[in-house]
């Protein structure tokens, strides 16, 4: 009686852990198993990840990864609130790219709506998400240069960071969380003085881009550290579900920007890098190479920049702007009936996706022809590519895990939602 | 891509008698509901047909329409990568017999997804090899997206440490 | 305290001297736990830079730090955690909440979400913002380390002896 109660009060992650079927066999009698637990809280999991570690002396033989200690409850907040009220929760979800996400949400539901954005919104949007896209890279290559012992890479990364926030600032008001989008268009215009901002950056950021590459291209024990460690392949990529620059990474060419276009990147040329290799350093090399094609899409998106207004003209289902609610009585009737009741939505489910800065983000919107959703799933990338570990761990040294959790570059705020 | 689109239909129809009745199509996103006895069948047709040949399966979706009959429904989001071609598989689920058939031994990706359904919702996917709650403390007793929990969750049912 | 002329003294309260050397040199427990953490980041990087105030030596483990700065939102699950670390870092120690979330939950009023980490931890700082801007949590710092000058270093027992 006592025996089962010992055992039932046995955590179900070691549980699982120890139900894997690994052996292990020591032949130096100093060596023995051992499991070790990393995380929540430790400064090369990227956030709030936890990982229980089986050990056969330093290499590692199995890993449960845990997570859910961000879980903040977004799908259930979505349940109980207008669709205009969901967009600032959205900033919220991949926390080092919020101008993507806002325009993934928003995307999703015009989709529902059947609402059509006027093309200079679509243009600033595709600028948006690739500044975002850039600004996102930027954390994710310092933070893996950080991890493997490369500081210097992390502030110079920061630096150049700083100044797209301050851009981020002049453009929409804020440094970081932006809630930029809105349902129909965008909260704001694009001012020439952050045009003018961001085309200086966009001058001599490639030059940036190349002193960090430099740092680290020839460096032997960057190189050595990343090369080989934490490979997966093509198969398992796919299998696995793994999407964006990790996907690429093995050689799949899978950008959901060719592959399901939305807004206006057909219009736009650019190349999508890809690597065969599939492991860490790839997967790094491969970030930087983004960046470079993101710098390409938003000078070609800024040259083609049409005029135009911003915002769908259909009262019904975009908010007016301010300056008319305070002046006119339609646009404030408007406004009233929007935020108090949402807008009248078709019934029935969509699903849309943007390729964000981690991977696939996605929305599963179920309608029942409410103001709010009844169901909304979000498709998050880093869920996805967190799930990979255990592969990408195995037979590696416990020094190791630093490069590839790096390189997986996930982030907590939307793998637990 | 409606080309796909039909060949998808015609397959399930021919070789499963899916009616056409049972699929929806909202904005250009395509529904196939299928019955649960069916789905492992269908699920390794749709990935091993060399035509169709759906090899990712990208999200599974847990959603509770809090009515009589078939109170849950799981939905399959499946994606081809050779003809770049999405649709969306979807289950019903009783609430007298919340099984349903795990779908991992398909697509490992599943994995996470399926347990991600479990802890909202609690249906259980049978032969799945790690069903635990992923998100909510191991010890939480109720599944919170069902439509009865309340947002602001039922007080004192995880402890706070001391102060 | 006072200057002694010509004799190159000065004559202080220990206490005060304490504290001042206290206040300087607090060393950060970087609780990051959602979007917080990385505006956390730029308040130690080189443009925000806490080096200024004496606090630019993060450090990982609770048993060296002074100050822990809950940067995000505290889940049920999490809490735990927190109060795990906070509890293995030496006294003195301080804590600053940082973010709408850390302070009362911010805008998760949710099944999953502490609402307000005073609700297990004490709290000496608190940060507005969603999340706040670097320069608020500077001035955060720089209102702890008024309060560690004004506050009481000894502190009588009943017995009679003098303890910190």
């Amino acid at each position: 009686m006592i025996e089962t109660k010992e055992k039932s009060k046995k955590s179900k992650i070691l549980e699982a852990l120890e139900s894997q079927d690994v052996s292990a066999y020591f032949e130096d009698p100093l060596e023995n198993e051992m499991i070790l637990n990393m995380g929540p809280q430790h400064p090369a999991t990227h956030g709030v990840l936890r990982l229980l570690i089986r050990l056969n002396g330093e290499t590692i033989i199995g890993t449960v990864p845990e997570v859910g200690y961000l879980h903040r409850g977004y799908e259930k907040l979505a349940e109980n609130m207008t669709f205009h009220e969901y967009i600032p929760h959205t900033d919220r979800l991949d926390y080092l790219s919020p101008l993507a996400n806002n325009v993934a949400y928003v995307l999703a539901v015009e989709k529902l709506a059947g609402i059509e954005v006027p093309k200079r919104a679509q243009f600033i949007r595709v600028v948006i998400a690739e500044m975002a896209r850039i600004m996102s890279h930027l954390v994710a290559v310092g933070s893996t240069a950080m991890d493997v012992g490369a500081l210097t890479v992390l502030l110079w990364c920061f630096r150049e960071r700083e100044k797209l926030q301050d851009i981020q600032d002049i453009f929409t008001g804020v440094r970081f969380t932006t809630s930029f989008t809105r349902i129909g268009g965008l909260a704001n215009d694009m001012s020439d003085e952050s045009i003018g901002a961001l085309k200086n950056f966009l001058g001599e950021f490639p030059g940036k881009l190349d002193e960090i590459e430099r740092l680290l291209l020839k460096n032997r024990i960057f190189i050595q550290r990343c090369e080989g460690v934490g490979v997966i392949s093509k198969h398992d990529a796919i299998a696995m579900g793994l999407t964006g620059p990790n996907l690429r990474a093995s050689g799949v060419q899978h950008d959901l920007r060719r592959d399901e276009p939305y807004l206006v990147y057909p219009e736009l040329d650019f190349d999508i890098p890809v690597y065969e290799d599939g492991d860490s350093l790839a997967r790094f090399y491969l970030r930087l190479e983004e960046m470079k094609e993101s710098v390409k899409i938003i000078r070609q998106a800024l040259d083609k920049l049409p005029v135009g207004p911003i915002n769908a003209a259909l009262p019904k289902k975009v908010l007016p702007r301010k300056e008319n609610i305070y002046s006119k009585m339609e646009e404030l009737i408007q406004d009233f009936m929007l935020i108090n009741f949402g807008i009248s939505m078709p019934v029935g489910e969509i699903y849309h996706a943007i390729e964000n800065s981690k991977g696939e983000l996605g929305f599963y919107i179920s309608s029942l022809g409410q103001g709010s959703p009844w169901r909304l799933k979000i498709h998050a990338p880093s869920f996805m590519n967190i799930q990979v570990l255990p592969i990408l761990l195995k037979n590696h040294l416990i020094s190791d895990v630093v490069a590839i959790i790096g390189s997986i570059d996930p982030v907590m705020g939307e793998a637990d939602k | 891509m409606k080309n796909l689109k039909q060949v998808l239909l015609d397959k399930l129809a021919n070789n499963f008698n899916i009616s056409n009745e049972s699929t929806q199509e909202c904005q250009g996103d395509l529904t196939i509901v299928i019955p649960k006895e069916k789905l492992l069948d269908i699920c390794t047709f749709l990935r091993d047909d060399f035509e169709l040949s759906f090899d990712m399966c990208k999200d599974v979706v847990g959603v509770d329409y809090n009515r009589h009959e078939y109170r849950f429904e799981v939905v399959y989001n499946l994606y081809s990568l050779k003809n770049k071609f999405r649709f969306l598989l979807k289950v019903k689920v009783d609430e007298s017999n919340i099984h349903i058939p795990s779908v991992v031994d398909i697509w490992p990706g599943a994995n996470w997804p399926e347990r991600e359904v479990y802890d909202f919702f609690g249906i259980i996917f049978d032969r799945h090899p790690d069903l635990r709650r992923i998100y909510m403390p191991e010890e939480f007793e109720y599944f919170p997206l069902r439509k009865e929990f309340p947002l602001m969750g039922i007080h004192g049912s995880i402890p706070l440490p001391y102060k | 305290m006072g200057i002694i002329e010509r004799e190159g003294f000065f004559t202080t309260k220990l206490e005060t001297l304490i504290n001042w050397t206290r206040k300087n040199s607090l060393w950060p427990m970087p609780m990051g736990l959602s979007c917080c953490a990385i505006e956390m980041m730029s308040f130690a990087g080189p443009r925000f830079d806490v080096s200024r105030f004496g606090s630019e030596v993060f450090r990982f483990s609770p048993r060296q730090s002074d100050v822990m700065i809950v940067a995000g939102t505290t889940t049920y699950k999490m809490a735990k955690v927190v109060r795990k670390i906070y509890d293995q870092m030496p006294d003195p120690k301080w804590v600053i909440s940082m973010g709408a979330c850390a302070s009362s939950g911010g805008m998760y009023r949710t099944y999953s979400v502490v609402q307000g980490i005073d609700l297990f931890l004490p709290v000496d700082i608190y940060v507005a913002g969603c999340p706040p801007r670097s320069d608020s949590v500077l001035k955060a710092l720089l209102q702890l380390q008024e309060k560690i000058q004004r506050g009481e270093t000894f502190v009588q027992t009943k017995k009679g002896t003098i303890e910190t």
